[in-house]
């Protein structure tokens, strides 16, 4: 568990200090993953290297278990250090080591004898699923399996917090897979809580519990993912559901509807079954003009832009509200205009 | 016109005048590394990026080690020779000329040193840091082990400039190949000890530049040394 508690940081800028944190609060439940994003300059590297313990904070705590580490010196800091695991961003093995030399180092600093860390380094790739590449420099190695090393070195000291700083910034959406599901397996198989710093969206659809949106420095939300999801006026929303307005919803066939609205649908029940049970129950005639079906997690998850034709049209909406459909209606009025 | 110096009379002068040019840039660039090498970390450690930064200690030892590296060769050769006497009992000799070689030197390695640490990237620095590694264990399985085959490579251009360094040593009867040139070559007019001299100095800076290079290639384990 962490806890970062009214994190403020400035830099000396021109003139004028630039306030990079204003009081940034964040708390990661044990065991959790928590994704942070925000658009760049929002401070999210700041956050980042503050909870690397790279970066003092102006004011503010930062907590792992309950001890706050940011007043820490000399060898208490250095000790601290080995209790948050750091996945850097971009390329931070050192390129003279082998993978298993690397995974090595935080053991070395914690000065563990070398039986028992080579013991430690073959686990610790063993879980990364580079165990065949213990001999191989960096180099040699590509940048999913790269960044995988680092996860491993990150993990070698068995911190109970894990940081990782946009870990998917420099690879393809394939390989990018790869480095989430060992983030995914670190959390649940060793119970690791997992701060994850990133822009890509893809990273908190897949791995992620929570999400802070950090914004000019603030939290300006925090929350479940699939919470949010459901939450009017959220601003990640957008961003995490397919897109509703695609080729083939054009006004004039919108206009043909008697109801239009976007429905966001959570969970497998819904998604598979709620449309079609809400047009056969109260006979009218439901077609998706839009949207699509994407997956938080292991959880289906649809927006869909729907118009509904027959008497009972707005039963049917209500209908689908009763059951937890998130429905937005749509400006009916342009609609009607067009056609 | 006198008789040209046989050959063998040549190859025996150019042999022994060879033991001394090894000797004295051999041990002078031992002692060079030693000296310059810890400097050069401290300076790239209490540089402003560095890792304990302390501005007035960079500045004044930055200072020091410029003005020793503006010191030309031959009037460092000069002035130190008090220094030298004190130190090794003479002024002249293969030894005596170890003194200044060495003093020339240590700055250029520390100037070498701490651009090679330099370049050592500072995410990879920042994740030992994050690892809770020492200060100590920071220069030595960090800087000191990524900046491998730069500090070898360094220490080979220092190797070569020592040998065309010790060559003016010749002015002070200073002994080895530069000295045989300049005294039995150009001075007696010697032209086939002079082309002799000048051949194995060449060769010698040659294969000391080959021989770094090679080390320097060994101990890399990045693909390639060559960046785009």
């Amino acid at each position: 568990m962490i806890t970062v508690e009214n994190l403020t940081k400035s830099f000396p800028g021109k003139g004028d200090h630039v306030l990079a944190l204003d009081g940034v609060s964040l708390s990661v439940p044990a065991g959790t993953v928590c994704g942070v994003v925000g658009p760049s300059g929002a401070g999210k590297s700041t956050l980042a290297r503050c909870v690397a313990l790279l970066e003092r904070p102006d004011r503010g705590s930062i907590r792992v278990e309950g001890v706050d580490l940011v007043a820490l010196r000399g060898r208490e800091l250095r000790d601290a250090r080995r209790r948050i695991g750091v996945v850097p961003q971009g390329d931070s093995l050192l390129r003279q080591r082998t993978a298993a030399g690397n995974v090595a180092l935080p053991l070395e600093s914690a000065g563990m004898a070398a039986p028992a860390r080579r013991a430690r380094v073959a686990e610790l790739l063993d879980l990364v699923g580079l165990t065949n590449k213990a001999g191989s420099y960096p180099d040699q190695l590509s940048g999913g399996q790269r960044q995988r090393v680092a996860v491993a070195r990150a993990l070698a000291a068995s911190p109970s917090v894990l940081l990782a700083d946009e870990p998917t910034s420099a690879l393809d959406p394939e390989t990018t897979g790869s480095v989430l599901a060992v983030l995914d397996r670190v959390r649940s198989e060793l119970g690791v809580t997992v701060l994850v710093v990133t822009h890509d969206m893809a990273v908190v659809r897949r791995i992620c519990d929570d999400v802070a949106v950090l914004e000019a420095g603030r939290v300006v939300e925090h929350g479940k993912v699939l919470d949010l999801l459901t939450q009017p006026g959220s601003r990640i929303t957008a961003s995490l559901l397919p897109e509703v307005d695609q080729a083939g919803s054009t006004p004039r066939e919108v206009g043909q509807y008697d109801v239009v609205a976007e429905v966001v649908l959570v969970g497998f029940a819904a998604v598979g079954a709620l449309l079609p049970e809400a047009a056969h129950r109260h006979d009218v005639e439901l077609a998706i003009l839009g949207g699509g079906l994407t997956r938080l997690g292991e959880t289906p998850v649809a927006r869909f832009k729907i118009g509904i034709n027959g008497e009972r049209s707005e039963r049917a909406l209500s209908w689908l509200a009763e059951r937890d459909a998130v429905i937005r209606r749509a400006p009916r009025d342009i609609g009607g205009l067009a056609a | 016109m006198r008789e040209p110096t046989p050959w063998d009379r040549v190859f025996d002068l150019v042999i022994s005048a060879t033991g001394d040019t090894v000797y004295m840039v051999g041990i002078a660039t031992l002692l060079a590394a030693l000296g310059g090498i810890p400097l050069g970390i401290v300076l790239h450690m209490t540089s402003p990026t560095g890792l304990s930064p302390r501005r007035i200690t960079h500045r004044v030892l930055g200072a020091v080690v410029d003005v020793g590296r503006s010191l030309p060769f031959v009037v460092l050769l000069v002035v130190l020779s008090a220094f030298t006497r004190a130190l090794v009992q003479t002024t002249i000799g293969p030894t005596a000329v170890i003194v200044p070689l060495t003093v020339g030197a240590v700055p250029f390695v520390a100037r070498l040193v701490e651009s090679a640490l330099r370049e050592v990237n500072v995410a990879v620095v920042e994740a030992a840091i994050t690892t809770g590694a020492s200060r100590l264990r920071l220069v030595r399985s960090v800087l000191l082990r990524e900046a491998g085959p730069a500090l070898v490579a360094a220490i080979g251009v220092t190797a070569v400039t020592l040998i065309g360094y010790s060559a003016m040593a010749g002015v002070i009867g200073g002994g080895g190949l530069g000295d045989l040139a300049i005294r039995h070559g150009y001075q007696r007019n010697d032209e086939r000890i002079l082309l002799a001299s000048v051949l194995v100095l060449g060769g010698l800076a040659w294969l000391t530049q080959l021989t770094s290079d090679f080390i320097a290639r060994t101990i890399d384990r990045r693909r390639s040394a060559l960046r785009v």
